[in-house]
């Protein structure tokens, strides 16, 4: 598919919508219509509206339609030697950046390089009342009104259409090196952190439930270093990248077998990693930030122990009970504020009705 | 005074009985915690950008949280404005009290509440200094990234309210990228606690829209901010240029070469000149720009970074580089930039702090304007500029006590800002709107997104209590500036008559 700007005729289906109150579901790639709750509405479509409208590689930003393929974005990033720092998850060929960006999820390096949501600079968004709107813009600093351009990231569309988004991107790292430890998934915390007060340019960390694996990225002498003083394997590259990207993707063997439910726990640094929640299989990211669990335990039960754990937990794959939503509840307070945030963008409630929470 | 009114007919519509709101208060905060008597007040009539100055009809100084809460619940039901005040170091008038409304002082809020080594977090309440958290996290091998260059006094309440950043950004984040969670309390006086220990929290990113919102949206009674271990090394490099161009050069040729640095700044020649008068900082007077680029990070990484920083400064054209041989040298390069405010002080009896983005390739292109509109409004400009993400700040020289100058400067500063827009920049970086750049905002922003901007204020403060009249212009303040967002050559605000 060429490079179009279809924003008018997207912003005509909304307003169309908007005034005979017809919910909308919003549809990019279609690789992540398994995340959130169910929701059902007229597709809006964006993979049409596509194209890199901007890429400055010196000042360090990109600017695409939301319907231009991740994989595009990172082909061309890749040329000039740079990359997305929060290496965004893709669950298919398809996988859009406006996608990418509304779903807010990260990918292994996200607590040393940042989140989907750290990179946005700006956006132009559609509201309920098919209004096109820019918020930020191309530059890293820039506090003129609300941030409204993060505040989008991870609404699963609930706010508005996002049409395009400006991200900011980083030189890729001249070398990684992977190295595999024989450690327990107890020492993630204390090992990240020992390395990073050392210096080491820790760029992930995975605990498979066997060994520990953890990837440096940085400068030649920098990756030189690391390799010849810490006493773990050294992974050949391309099985290396070949797992990063398993992790990343959810193509691991851990997620192939998905007869019983996965959920994503996000916790504290620190986390007691082999005690907490119930669970039969895990695997551990981000230096045990990130917890992949399948568990048939009651939602409720694994929803309180996360949060006394100063955490949450999401369902991520498995049919949905139709009581329960597969996001963690939010306390009244906030649930008040994320429904009138929600009339404030989208009055007659069109965009992806409940696919974040209830009422939304 | 400024030459534009501070508040507009809309921003002033409350209807305040003050003497049954003194008793209610009375009531709820300590006996020294309410400040009713004019000279009291006047401590408080403004922030950083002095030459705005209000009166507040009262000052609520509370010590606990729940004082905060009982405050904004008799201000909530007596429809009574409240702006919140830190340190009150905003540059943009943030914490400008309001006539008819209660100023909301949180000096008192200035204890670390926990340092926790192991999860690298600090809870503390919102009157900290910025500083003062690195200070505190130093003993374990800690600091707090962000370093406004107000940060020995600026409290990190207000730190967060305005989103501020400093000269680490570009590697390090803003103020937005290092916070974890806030403590909340809504106008109605309710406590709700936004993001967490944990990366991420279910649900819409509030904590990202708290951050520079300038406290329209919320009062914050605890933060908890991320922590980074020390750099094992870092390095100062300062490189000379005949030319601002070849220095921005310079500067896109670093990042070109995957480097980014811990800091990358750039004075003028007029700053230079300042500067050096002022902390002999041994910078080189004969240059038009110098470069002051940092690196950290562990020794072998440090050493590869400076190798090719010096070769992208030699391949621009620089024609002095010097690297810093120790701790000593490093904070004497550092200091000339860091006084660079104060060197301009010395040199004119009054100066305007400016604070506009811009894409770096624009700044030869931007500077050589400024130059112009400077001249045009018979006024010199003196110009720093955090290179590495673009933001300037042109510091505009004139005499307050000379007619018309003051005038003059404020018309040249929205010029200059106007301009940043031109190029597809932005009126703040990380000053803040406040007051004083409301009009400007109407040239960044066109009527949809401004109204967008209100609705989602009216879904925190439907009553439109928390600080009025700041960030967010009224429809009716663009149609009478005038100078109005053109897009597509369409004039925005189409509903407003023209007056």
């Amino acid at each position: 598919m060429a490079a179009a700007d279809q924003s008018e005729a997207l912003a005509a289906q909304v307003r169309a919508a908007a005034e005979s109150g017809t919910a909308l579901h919003i549809i990019g790639g279609n690789t992540k219509a398994f995340y959130g709750n169910p929701t059902e509405g007229e597709p809006l479509e964006t993979l049409g509206h596509r194209g890199i409208v901007n890429y400055e590689p010196t000042e360090l930003v990109l600017t695409a339609r939301a319907g231009t393929p991740l994989g595009e974005i990172e082909a061309a990033l890749a040329e000039q030697g740079q990359a997305l720092a929060f290496e965004p998850p893709s669950f298919g060929e398809h996988s859009s950046i406006g996608g990418v960006i509304a779903a807010g999820l990260s990918g292994p390096s996200r607590p040393y390089a940042g989140s989907a949501r750290d990179m946005v600079l700006g956006l132009r968004l559609l509201n309920g009342k098919g209004e096109i709107m820019r918020f930020g813009g191309e530059v890293m600093k820039n506090v003129a009104g609300y941030d409204v351009s993060r505040l989008n990231v991870g609404a699963l569309g609930t706010l508005g259409v996002i049409l395009e988004v400006s991200l900011k991107v980083l030189p890729a790292p001249a070398v990684s090196a992977t190295m595999k430890f024989d450690m327990p998934v107890a020492e993630c915390h204390r090992q990240s952190e020992s390395w990073l007060r050392a210096g080491r340019p820790l760029s992930a960390l995975l605990h498979d439930g066997k060994a520990l694996y953890a990837r440096f990225s940085g400068t030649h002498s920098a990756i030189a270093d690391a390799t010849e003083q810490l006493s773990g394997e050294v992974i050949e590259q391309p099985a290396a990248d070949a797992l990063w990207a398993s992790v990343r993707n959810h193509t691991h063997t851990f997620f192939k077998d998905r007869s019983m439910p996965v959920w994503r726990a996000s916790l504290p640094p620190g986390s007691d990693l082999e005690q907490i929640l119930p669970g039969d299989e895990r695997l551990v990211e981000w230096s045990g930030q990130q917890l992949w669990l399948k568990s048939e335990a009651p939602a409720a039960q694994l929803r309180a122990e996360a949060a006394a754990a100063g955490g949450s937990i999401t369902r991520f794959y498995g049919d949905n009970p139709e009581t329960e939503g597969v996001f963690q509840p939010l306390d009244a307070i906030q649930t008040r504020l994320h429904r009138s945030l929600k009339q404030a963008f989208d009055p007659k409630g069109i965009f992806n009705p409940g696919r974040l929470y209830p009422g939304l | 005074m400024p030459a534009h009114a501070l508040f507009r007919e809309e921003d002033i519509r409350f209807d305040v009985d003050v003497d049954p709101l003194i008793a209610a208060l009375r009531e709820v905060l300590p006996e020294e915690g309410l400040i009713v008597h004019e000279e009291g007040r006047r401590a408080y009539e403004c922030d950083g950008l002095s030459a705005y100055k209000q009166l507040p009809l009262l000052v609520a100084v509370p010590e606990t949280i729940e004082q905060v809460q009982q405050v904004l619940k008799l201000c909530h039901e007596a429809g009574v404005p409240v702006v919140t005040r830190g340190s009150g170091t905003s540059l943009s008038g943030g914490s400008l009290p309001h006539p008819q409304g209660l100023l909301l002082a949180m000096g008192k809020f200035n204890r670390i509440r926990e340092i926790d080594a192991e999860k690298r977090i600090a809870k503390v309440e919102p009157g900290v200094r910025n500083l003062a958290i690195t200070e505190a996290a130093s003993a374990y091998g800690l600091y707090y990234a962000p370093d406004p260059s107000s940060q020995i006094a600026c409290s990190i309440g207000g730190n967060v309210g305005e989103n501020a950043g400093g000269v680490h950004c570009l590697k390090y984040g803003l103020t937005v990228h290092n916070v974890l969670a806030v403590e909340m309390i809504t106008i109605e006086g309710e406590r709700t606690t936004i993001g967490s220990e944990a990366l991420d929290t279910p649900g819409y990113d509030l904590l990202a829209l708290l951050h520079g919102s300038e406290g329209m949206l919320g009062v914050i009674v605890e933060v908890t901010v991320k922590l980074l271990p020390h750099p094992l090394t870092k390095q100062v490099l300062m490189a000379s240029f005949a030319d601002v161009e070849s220095g921005g050069h310079a500067v896109a040729s670093i990042i070109a070469r995957g480097i980014i640095p811990g800091g990358l700044e750039m004075m003028d020649g007029a700053a230079i000149q300042a500067a050096e008068d002022f902390v002999q900082a041994g910078y080189d007077t004969d240059a038009a720009a110098i470069l002051i680029c940092e690196l950290d990070g562990s020794e072998a990484e440090v050493a590869d970074q400076m190798q090719a920083v010096k070769e992208c400064m030699t391949d621009h054209g620089a024609t002095r580089i010097q690297v810093a041989a120790d701790d000593e040298e490093k904070a004497r390069f550092w200091a000339g930039r860091k006084a660079a405010f104060p060197a301009v002080g010395r040199i004119s009896p009054d100066y305007y702090c400016m604070d506009g983005t811009i894409p770096r390739k624009q700044l030869a292109y931007v500077l050589r304007r400024i130059s112009e509109l400077s001249e045009a409004q018979g006024l010199e400009t003196v110009n720093v500029f955090h290179a590495g993400d673009g933001n300037l700040h042109p510091l505009i020289l004139f005499d307050g006590n000379q007619p018309g100058q003051l005038d003059a400067a404020e018309t040249l500063g929205s010029q200059i800002l106007q301009l940043c827009v031109e190029v597809g920049g932005t009126v703040t970086g990380e000053h803040g709107v406040g007051v004083e750049k409301i009009n400007e905002m109407c040239v960044q922003f066109a009527s949809a997104e401004i109204e967008q901007f209100h609705a989602v204020k009216n879904a925190f403060d439907p009553a439109g209590l928390l600080n009025p009249g700041k960030a967010i212009p009224t429809l009716n303040r663009c149609a009478e500036f005038g100078r109005l967002h053109v897009h597509n050559g369409e004039l925005p605000h189409p509903e407003l008559e023209r007056l």
